[in-house]
C-alpha cells in the first residue's frame, strides 16, 4: 500500500489535496456525436502516484483517456494537469504539456519505419540534438526495436507495435502517461516487461493513468483505482478495496462470475449517487419507450 | 504453471463434442453431422498471427460461447466463417457445404445470420425496412420488373413474420422509426432481428451485449435461449460478459492469443487456471 | 536510330510537363490525403494572373512572385481551411466533389471577373523558349531550345526537391504522420494543422510554377490544355501507386514519349494512329485501377484513432417525415398541370425550347440520381453514356435511316451496355478510384470515339448530323418549329422515367441497394450479391442517361460532340450535387434549372452575362456538399418546410420527427462497440 494523499470515496467537489496533483479531472462529460459516453466524471491523479482506471467493455475507460489527452473535447468540467489548467486545449499542446498517451490499439504509424517513428516524438521531446542519444537509450532498452529499426511500423507484430508505442513514452518519461489497455492481446512475459517498465518510469517521477482490463495486474501498481461503469464513476479509492468493488459490478450483470478468487464480499462500497443512477436509467429507459423506474420495478 | 500462452489445447469434461467426437458414447443414429465445422483455421495478417490452427464444432441446435480477452482472434476467426476474411489455411463447413471460397453472400443464404462487433445497420432505413430487406433477401429474391409493376409491396406474410420478430426483439413500437434515431442498443437489437428475420440455421454474434445496460442483456439472453430451444437454431456467440456467456451457452470455448486453450462447459472452463490466467493476468 | 531520337527527344519536355503534374498530385494525396482534381484549375489561375500581368506590362520576375510566390499557396492555404480540413479523411466522395467544384468554377469565377482574355503569348518564364541553344549530340536533327532546357531543369529539381522533402527532412516526416493519423501526431506534439497547411501551401506552390513555366508552350492560356494535362498525369500517378514520385515520374515521360513517337511509326490516319494513340494515357490509368494493389483501398482509412470522427454520412440522407413530403409532393402536381399548361398555351417559342432543353437534361441527371443518389457511387462519365445514346440514335438515323424512336431505344441499349462494361471494370474498386476509373472512361470516349470520323461523317471541327429529315414514325412531326410535339415526347418520356425511378427506389432494388449504401458488410451477411446488384444499377443509369441523350439530340436536331465531353461530365455531378443527388426532385430542379438559370443570365449586363456565371454559382453550391450531402438546396427547403409546418401546427405541440434533421440525425450512427466504447 503505497504512502501519499489521495482522493476519498468519490465526491463531487474537486478533490482535496494539498499539493499539486499531476492530473485532476472535474465532472467532465463526452460523446461522440449525439452519444453521450461519460456522465460527470472526477477523479484525480496525484503527482508521482499509479491510478488504475477499471471497467467492462463500453464503460467509457478509453474515452476519459482521450479527453484526458485532449484528443476528445468535453462539454463540460476541467481539467488540470500539473495544477494549470488545460481544459479546451487542442491535444499536441497537452502533449507539450507533458502528457503521453499511449492509445488502445495501434500507437504507431504503420507507414513510418521504427526508427521514423521514434524520432518524430524524440524531436518533439527533447530536441534535434538529443535524438541521436534517445534512439540509442530506446534500442538498447528494447532490443527486438533496435533489430527492426528501418522496418516499416505496419509490419511489426502486434506486441512489437506495443513495444514500439512504449519506447516513445518511457525513454524520455512523461510528468503523467496515460496507457490505455497496454496488456491487451499480449503473451504474460510480454506483459510482465510491459508493466516493469512502468514500474520504472513511475519511480522517476512519472504519474501514472493505467486503464487496464486485466484488473489484477493494474492493482498490483496502482495505489488507487476508479472503476467506471456506463460512463460513470461506480467506485473511486484505494486499490485494496477495488477489487471488491469490480467483483460487485460484475455481479450486478448476471448471476455468476465465478471469475474472480477471493471472498465474496463482505461491505458494501459506496452507493452509487441517486442523481447519477436516475439519469443512467432515464437515458435507457427513454430509449425504451418506457417510463423509468422506480424502487427496482418496471413499469410499461 | 504454464506461462507464455502457448495454448496448450485443454478439453474439460464432456460435453456433446466431447461425447461425439471424443472416446465413449454410441454415435447417434442419422447423425447429420456437426452444422458448422471448422478445422485447423489459421489466418495471418502480414506479420501478426490472428488466428492459429483454430478448430472447433458447433451442432445443430447447440449454443456455443466463444470468449477471450481482446486480440484473442474472435472477430477475425467470425470473418473467416462469414467469408469477408479468406483463411490462409484449413477448412470451413456449414451443414455439408465446403465453403471454401465461396462468397459472403452465398454463406448467407446457406442459412448463417449474423451480427457484428461494429454495428452494420443501414442508417437510412426504418427498422421495419431493416426486417423486410433481411427477409427478401435471403430467399434472393427481387426482380426488377417486379419492382416496376408495382409488385413489389411487402405481402401480408412477409409482414407477419416481420412483426413477429420485432415483437420477439422488443422494437415494435419502434418500427417505423428510422434507425439513425436509435441509440446503440436499440442498434444491436436492430442488427439482431435483421439477422434472425432469415430465420437463420447459425447465429454468429459478435458482442451483442456491448453498449447494453443490465435489463437489455437480460433480455437479449432470454432471445438467445428461447429461439435456441424453440426454433433448435443454433448460436454461436462471442461475448464479454461472462454472466450472459453463462446463462445462453451449453459449451464455451476458450481463445487467446489466436488459438483455443479451454473448451468444456461454462462452469469447468471459467474455474481453469489457464483461462484464468488469461483472463486476469495472474502469474501462478 | 538518330531517326529515333529525333523523334524520342522532344518527347522527353513533353513527359516531364505531365511528371510535374503527376509530382504534384502525388504529394498532394501524400501530404494531405485529397486527391486533388483542382490542381489544374491552381496551376490554370496562376497561368492565367501571370499571362496577364505580362500583357499589361509589368515585368515577368514581378508577374511571377505574385502569380506563383503569393497567389499560389494562398489559394491553397484557403482551399484547406475553409473547405477540406473540415472533411474528415474517411468522406472521400466529399472529397472528390469538392475537388471537382473547384475545378469547375475557379476558371469560371476568374472569367467572370476579369472576362473572356486573350492570353495569347505569355513570356517564357525561364531560358528564351524559342532559342535553339545546342543540338544534342551536335546533330541538327536534335535541336534543344529553352523551352526544353527549362522543363527538363525544373522537373529535375522539383522531383528532388520534392523526394528529399517527404522522405529526408523532419518537416516531411511530420508531413508523411499528418496524413496518416491527425490525432495520433498530435499526441507526439506535433500541430497537425499547421503540418497539413504547410502541406497544401506547398503542393499549391507547385501548381501554380508548373502553370506558369507552361504558360508559353502551352498558349493560349485556357483552362482545358491544364485539363489535359492532369488527366494524362492522373493516369502516371496511378501506376506510382500514388506513392513514389520517381515512378510516377517515368511513366509520364514515358507516356510522352510515346506520344511523341508514335504518330512517326505509325501510318497515318490508320486506326492505331487515330483511336488509340490519343487514348493510350487512359488505356495506361485503367490498367493501374484494375491490377495496381494499392489503389482497390485507397479510402480505407489507416487512421487508428478514426473511431473518434462521426461516420460518414450516408450520400442519401435520411428519409423525409411523412407531413413534409406530402406537402411537396401536392406541390410538384399542382405546378406540374400549370407547366403543362403553360407550354401548350402561352409559352414563348424562345422559353419553351429553354424547357425543352431543361426537361432532356433532367433525364439525363435521373440517370445521375440512380447511380449516385441510390447505388452510392460517383460517376464522372454520365456526360459519356448521354452521348452514347445520343450518336447511335445520329448514326442509325444518318446511315439505316432508323426513325428517331428505334434508333433512341437501341441508343438506351448500347449505353447501357457501355454502362455495364464500365461496372465490370469496377467491381473492386470504390469511392475514389471508382470515379477515376469512369473519369477514364469519360476522357476514352471524347478522345477515342466520339472524335473520330466514322462518328462524325464529315471532317472538320464542329461536325453535325443534322436530324433534317426527321423519320418519326406517324403522320405528327415533333421537330417543327411550332409545334409542342416536341414538348409532349420530352414530357412524356421524363414522366415515365421518373416513375420508372421511383418504383425502382421503393421496391426490393431500391432497398437492396440503401443496404449496400448504409453497410457493405451488413447486406452481404444478409445474402445480396453486391456485385449483381452494382451491375445492375450501373445498367439502368446507363440506359437512363442514353435516353436522356437521345432526347437532348432531339432538341438540338444534332449531335455534336461538345455536350458529351469530360467537362460537362464534371458540371453535370457539380449541378446535380447542389440540388440534391438522392431525390427525384432534385434531378428535376437541376436539369430545369440548369437551362433556366443560363437562360436568365443572358440578361445580365456585359461580362456577368455568359454561362461562366452559371459554373459559379453551381460550383460554390456543390462546396457545401461536405455539409450538406443532400444538397444545399435540399436543406433549405427541408429549413423552411419545417418552419411552414411549425407555424401550421403550432397549437398541436408535435416537434420536429426524425427525419427532419437532417444529416446530423443522418451522422447518429451508432458508433463501434468495441472500438468506441471503452
Amino acid at each position: 500500500m503505497s504512502a501519499g494523499p489521495g482522493p476519498g470515496p468519490r465526491s463531487t467537489g474537486a478533490p482535496a489535496v494539498d499539493r499539486r496533483s499531476a492530473l485532476e479531472v472535474e465532472h467532465i462529460d463526452a460523446a461522440y456525436g449525439p452519444y453521450r459516453a461519460l456522465f460527470d466524471v472526477s477523479f484525480a491523479v496525484p503527482a508521482g502516484g499509479v491510478v488504475a482506471l477499471l471497467g467492462s467493455n463500453g464503460a467509457g475507460k478509453s474515452t476519459v483517456a482521450r479527453v484526458v489527452s485532449g484528443l476528445l473535447p468535453s462539454a463540460k468540467g476541467r481539467i488540470r494537469i500539473d495544477g494549470t489548467d488545460m481544459t479546451g486545449q487542442p491535444a499536441f499542446k497537452i502533449a507539450r504539456a507533458g502528457v503521453a498517451h499511449v492509445p488502445e490499439g495501434r500507437g504507431i504509424f504503420a507507414n513510418l519505419t521504427v526508427e521514423e517513428n521514434l524520432t518524430l516524438v524524440f524531436r518533439q521531446r527533447v530536441g534535434r540534438k538529443m535524438v541521436a542519444p534517445s534512439l540509442d537509450a530506446a534500442y538498447e532498452a528494447f532490443p527486438v526495436l533496435g533489430d527492426r529499426r528501418k522496418q516499416r511500423g505496419g509490419t511489426l507484430s502486434g506486441g512489437q507495435q506495443r513495444l514500439l508505442s512504449l519506447a516513445k513514452v518511457l525513454v524520455v518519461p512523461p510528468r503523467l502517461l496515460v496507457a490505455d489497455e497496454l496488456s491487451l492481446g499480449l503473451a504474460p512475459v510480454v506483459v510482465d516487461a510491459v508493466y516493469d517498465g512502468l514500474r520504472r518510469v513511475n519511480a522517476t517521477g512519472t504519474a501514472l493513468l493505467v486503464v487496464e482490463q486485466q484488473v489484477d495486474r493494474a492493482l498490483e501498481l496502482a495505489s488507487h483505482a476508479v472503476v467506471l461503469e456506463h460512463g460513470s464513476v461506480a467506485f473511486e479509492g484505494p486499490s485494496d478495496q477495488a477489487m471488491a468493488a469490480v467483483e460487485k459490478v460484475l455481479a450486478a450483470r448476471g448471476e455468476r462470475t465465478g471469475l474472480l478468487e477471493g471472498p465474496a464480499p463482505a461491505a458494501p462500497t459506496a452507493p452509487v449517487d441517486p442523481v447519477t443512477k436516475a439519469r443512467r436509467e432515464r437515458r435507457w429507459a427513454i430509449g425504451r419507450g418506457r417510463r423509468p423506474r422506480t424502487d427496482g420495478e418496471e413499469q410499461p | 504453471m504454464t506461462d507464455g500462452g502457448t495454448g496448450g489445447h485443454v478439453t474439460l469434461g464432456g460435453g456433446p463434442w466431447a461425447q461425439r467426437h471424443g472416446g465413449g458414447g454410441p454415435a447417434l443414429l442419422g447423425d447429420p453431422g456437426p452444422l458448422l465445422s471448422v478445422r485447423a483455421v489459421s489466418k495471418a495478417f502480414g506479420g501478426i498471427t490472428a488466428v492459429s490452427q483454430v478448430t472447433l464444432i458447433v451442432d445443430g441446435g447447440e449454443s456455443v460461447g466463444l470468449v477471450g480477452p481482446n486480440g484473442a482472434g474472435k472477430t477475425t476467426l467470425f470473418n473467416c466463417i462469414c467469408g469477408q476474411l479468406k483463411p490462409d489455411g484449413g477448412t470451413v463447413e456449414f451443414d455439408g457445404n465446403e465453403l471454401g471460397s465461396m462468397p459472403t453472400y452465398k454463406r448467407a443464404r446457406l442459412g448463417i445470420g449474423r451480427t457484428y462487433q461494429r454495428i452494420e445497420v443501414f442508417p437510412d432505413m426504418s427498422v421495419r425496412e431493416h426486417l423486410l430487406v433481411a427477409e427478401r433477401a435471403r430467399r434472393g429474391d427481387g426482380r426488377l420488373w417486379k419492382d416496376l409493376v408495382n409488385l413489389s409491396s411487402p405481402t401480408p406474410d412477409e409482414l407477419a413474420r416481420v412483426n413477429e420478430v420485432l415483437e420477439l426483439v422488443g422494437l415494435a413500437d419502434k418500427a417505423s422509426t428510422p434507425v439513425s434515431a436509435l441509440g446503440l442498443g436499440l442498434c444491436r437489437l436492430v442488427e439482431l432481428g435483421r439477422a434472425l428475420v432469415a430465420q437463420p440455421k447459425l447465429l454468429m454474434a459478435d458482442e451483442p451485449s456491448s453498449g447494453l445496460d443490465v435489463h437489455e442483456t437480460h433480455e437479449l439472453a432470454n432471445v438467445l435461449r428461447t429461439l435456441q430451444r424453440e426454433r433448435g437454431m443454433a448460436v454461436l456467440l462471442v461475448e464479454h460478459d461472462l454472466g450472459m456467456v453463462g446463462e445462453v451457452v451449453d459449451r464455451a470455448i476458450v481463445m487467446d492469443l489466436g488459438q483455443v486453450i479451454a473448451e468444456g462447459t461454462f462452469d469447468e472452463v471459467m474455474a481453469h487456471p489457464e483461462v484464468r490466467h488469461a483472463y486476469l493476468g495472474t502469474s501462478g | 536510330m538518330v531517326h529515333f531520337l529525333g523523334f524520342a527527344v522532344p518527347g522527353i519536355p513533353n513527359g516531364c510537363t505531365f511528371a510535374l503534374f503527376a509530382i504534384g498530385l502525388i504529394l498532394t494525396y501524400q501530404a494531405t490525403g485529397v486527391f486533388n482534381f483542382a490542381f489544374a484549375a491552381q496551376a490554370y489561375t496562376s497561368a492565367f494572373v501571370y499571362g496577364l500581368l505580362c500583357l499589361h506590362g509589368w515585368p515577368v520576375w514581378f508577374a511571377f512572385l505574385v502569380s506563383v510566390v503569393i497567389l499560389a499557396p494562398a489559394l491553397g492555404l484557403g482551399f484547406d481551411y475553409f473547405l477540406f480540413r473540415r472533411i474528415p479523411n474517411t468522406n472521400s466522395t466529399a472529397k472528390v466533389v469538392t475537388g471537382i467544384s473547384l475545378l469547375v468554377g475557379i476558371p469560371s469565377l476568374l472569367t467572370v471577373i476579369f472576362g473572356n482574355q486573350q492570353l495569347d503569348a505569355p513570356p517564357s518564364l525561364l531560358f528564351n523558349a524559342d532559342t535553339v541553344y545546342f543540338h544534342l549530340f551536335g546533330v541538327t536533327d536534335l535541336p534543344i531550345n529553352g523551352i526544353d532546357i527549362g522543363t527538363v531543369i525544373v522537373t529535375v529539381v522539383v522531383l528532388v526537391a520534392m523526394v528529399v522533402l517527404l522522405r529526408y527532412t523532419s518537416m516531411g516526416l511530420k508531413m508523411r504522420g499528418s496524413v496518416e493519423s491527425r490525432r495520433l501526431i498530435q499526441l507526439d506534439g506535433v500541430n497537425a494543422d499547421r503540418v497539413v497547411a504547410f502541406s497544401w501551401a506547398v503542393s499549391s506552390f507547385l501548381a501554380g510554377l508548373a502553370g506558369v513555366l507552361f504558360a508559353h508552350q502551352l498558349a493560349p492560356v485556357q483552362p482545358e490544355n491544364y485539363q489535359l494535362l492532369l488527366i494524362t498525369a492522373i493516369a502516371a500517378a496511378a501506376w506510382g501507386r500514388l506513392r513514389s514520385m520517381p515512378v510516377a515520374a517515368l511513366v509520364a515521360i514515358v507516356l510522352g514519349v510515346i506520344e511523341s513517337v508514335a504518330p512517326a511509326y505509325l501510318p497515318t490516319g490508320g486506326f492505331l494512329n487515330a483511336v488509340v494513340v490519343p487514348v493510350i494515357p487512359m488505356i495506361v490509368l485503367a490498367l493501374a485501377l484494375l491490377f495496381v494493389p494499392g489503389l482497390r483501398s485507397l479510402d480505407d482509412s489507416k487512421d487508428p484513432l478514426a473511431s473518434i470522427d462521426p461516420p460518414t454520412p450516408p450520400t442519401a440522407a435520411a428519409s423525409r417525415a411523412p407531413t413534409m413530403d406530402r406537402i411537396i409532393r401536392t406541390g410538384w402536381y399542382a405546378l406540374l398541370v400549370v407547366f403543362v399548361v403553360s407550354m401548350l398555351t402561352w409559352m414563348p417559342v424562345l422559353w419553351e425550347g429553354v424547357f425543352n432543353e431543361g426537361l432532356a437534361f433532367s433525364v439525363i441527371f435521373l440517370s445521375i440520381t440512380l447511380i449516385t443518389g441510390m447505388g452510392g457511387q460517383l460517376s464522372l462519365a454520365q456526360a459519356t453514356l448521354a452521348g452514347v445514346g445520343a450518336f447511335t440514335t445520329g448514326l442509325l438515323f444518318y446511315h439505316f435511316g432508323f426513325n428517331e424512336l428505334s434508333g433512341g431505344i437501341v441508343g438506351a441499349v448500347l449505353a447501357s451496355v457501355v454502362a455495364v462494361a464500365l461496372a465490370l471494370l469496377s467491381l473492386r474498386l470504390r469511392g475514389l478510384g471508382l470515379a477515376l476509373m469512369t473519369l477514364a472512361a469519360a476522357v476514352f470516349f471524347d478522345q477515342g470515339v466520339f472524335n473520330q470520323p466514322q462518328v462524325q461523317p464529315q471532317s472538320g471541327a464542329l461536325s453535325l448530323i443534322p436530324l433534317s429529315n426527321p423519320k418519326w414514325p406517324g403522320p405528327v412531326g415533333i421537330f417543327e418549329r411550332n409545334g409542342h410535339w416536341l414538348f409532349v415526347v420530352c414530357m412524356v418520356v421524363l414522366v415515365l422515367v421518373t416513375l420508372a425511378v421511383l418504383q425502382i427506389r421503393k421496391g426490393t432494388t431500391g432497398h437492396y441497394l440503401g443496404a449496400m449504401r448504409g453497410s457493405e458488410t451488413g447486406a452481404a451477411g444478409l445474402g445480396i450479391n453486391l456485385s449483381w446488384q452494382r451491375i445492375m444499377i450501373f445498367a439502368l443509369s446507363g440506359a437512363v442517361a442514353g435516353i436522356g441523350g437521345t432526347l437532348f439530340a432531339y432538341y438540338q436536331t444534332s449531335v455534336t460532340p461538345n455536350y458529351f465531353n469530360v467537362d460537362f461530365s464534371l458540371v453535370f455531378v457539380v449541378v446535380v450535387v447542389t440540388t440534391g443527388v438522392s431525390t427525384v426532385e432534385g434531378a428535376i430542379q437541376a436539369g430545369i434549372g440548369l437551362t433556366v438559370t443560363f437562360q436568365l443570365v443572358t440578361y445580365l449586363p456585359g461580362r456577368l452575362g455568359g454561362q461562366s456565371l452559371v459554373f459559379v454559382l453551381f460550383a460554390f453550391g456543390a462546396l457545401t456538399y461536405a455539409a450538406h450531402p443532400e444538397g444545399v438546396l435540399e436543406f433549405q427547403k427541408r429549413r423552411s418546410t419545417l418552419r411552414f409546418e411549425r407555424l401550421l401546427f403550432s397549437g398541436s405541440g408535435r416537434g420536429a420527427s426524425p427525419g427532419d434533421q437532417g444529416p446530423q440525425a443522418a451522422a447518429a450512427v451508432a458508433p463501434e462497440g468495441g472500438g468506441r466504447g471503452d
